[in-house]
């Protein structure tokens, strides 16, 4: 399989690293959003057959983290971004 | 007073030179290495340091030569810096001096073992020991890519020419790698 990083193009999917879902982006204000928030935060997963936005780290490459779009059930990789420019356009870091 | 002697990464005094059939194995010790990463916000006073300095900044994957530094991008706004070991020693000190606060800057020269490889064309020994494909990127190229369990840097200066940073705590089980590769091959 091949991530086609946003910055170094085609790179063998073994020098990546999966973390999960990509709603961890989405961390709950810990001092406002309550309890609730936090834990479907923590725990809840919608795990969707078919299109699936995904952390993966390029650990063996730049160490960059990736937004990585993909069906899980054909394996096919829609979009590649940077988590950076996911983050940021979803407002987390300035 | 305390007389030291220093060593190199493989524990003798000079460096490790070895030779295997068509290629060369030298072990630099002369290289001063520092990693230099922008600080938020600040890469336009970087860029303008940089240039100051004399301080190459490439762009993703690649490595430019330059005098007295040389630097190839290891991550976005982040790049390793070399020069001579003999005049730039203290190349974290002198870089901290140029870039002032639009900087991080580690001193980098004792983490890594710098191995020059040198052949006619060292594409069947890297395809051994790495997936990048050594014949098809260009010359200038430079990437972290794994050897032997170990991460590792690869500059890629011309077919026959290429320089391998790796962790200096595992230098000799890279170079065990690299002869490893070139003995079934020669």
């Amino acid at each position: 399989m091949l991530i086609h990083h946003p910055i170094l193009g085609p790179r063998d999917a073994q020098e990546f690293v999966y973390l999960g879902d990509a709603s961890l982006i989405d961390r709950p204000d810990g001092m406002t959003a309550g309890v609730d928030a936090f834990h479907d935060y923590l725990y809840n997963r919608t795990n969707p057959a078919g299109e699936h936005q995904e952390l993966w780290y390029h650990e063996q490459g730049d160490r960059s983290w990736l937004v990585v779009t993909r069906n899980t059930v054909t394996h096919e990789i829609t979009k590649v971004e940077l988590a950076r420019d996911v983050a940021r356009a979803r407002g987390r870091t300035k | 007073m305390v007389s030291l002697q220093s060593l190199t990464a493989l524990g003798k005094r000079e460096a490790t030179i070895v030779t295997h059939g068509p290629m060369t194995i030298t072990e630099r010790t002369d290289v001063a290495l520092a990693s230099l990463a922008a600080r938020k916000g600040r890469m336009a006073d970087l860029d303008k340091a940089a240039k100051a300095a004399g301080v190459p900044l490439p762009g993703p994957a690649t490595h430019r030569t330059g005098t007295p530094y040389s630097a190839f991008w290891t991550a976005p706004e982040i790049w390793f810096v070399e020069a001579p070991y003999a005049t730039h020693e203290l190349i974290a000190d002198l870089l901290k001096t140029a870039f002032g606060e639009s900087a991080s800057i580690t001193e980098q020269t004792d983490a890594w073992v710098a191995f020059d490889l040198a052949a006619a064309d060292l594409t069947p020994v890297l395809e051994r020991l790495c997936n990048v494909d050594f014949s098809f990127v260009p010359a200038g190229y430079a990437t972290r890519t794994v050897m032997e369990h170990l991460g590792v840097y690869l500059i890629k200066h011309d077919l026959g020419a290429a320089r391998i940073y790796g962790p200096r705590s595992s230098a000799e089980s890279l170079l065990h790698a690299i002869k490893t590769a070139a003995h079934s091959l020669w």
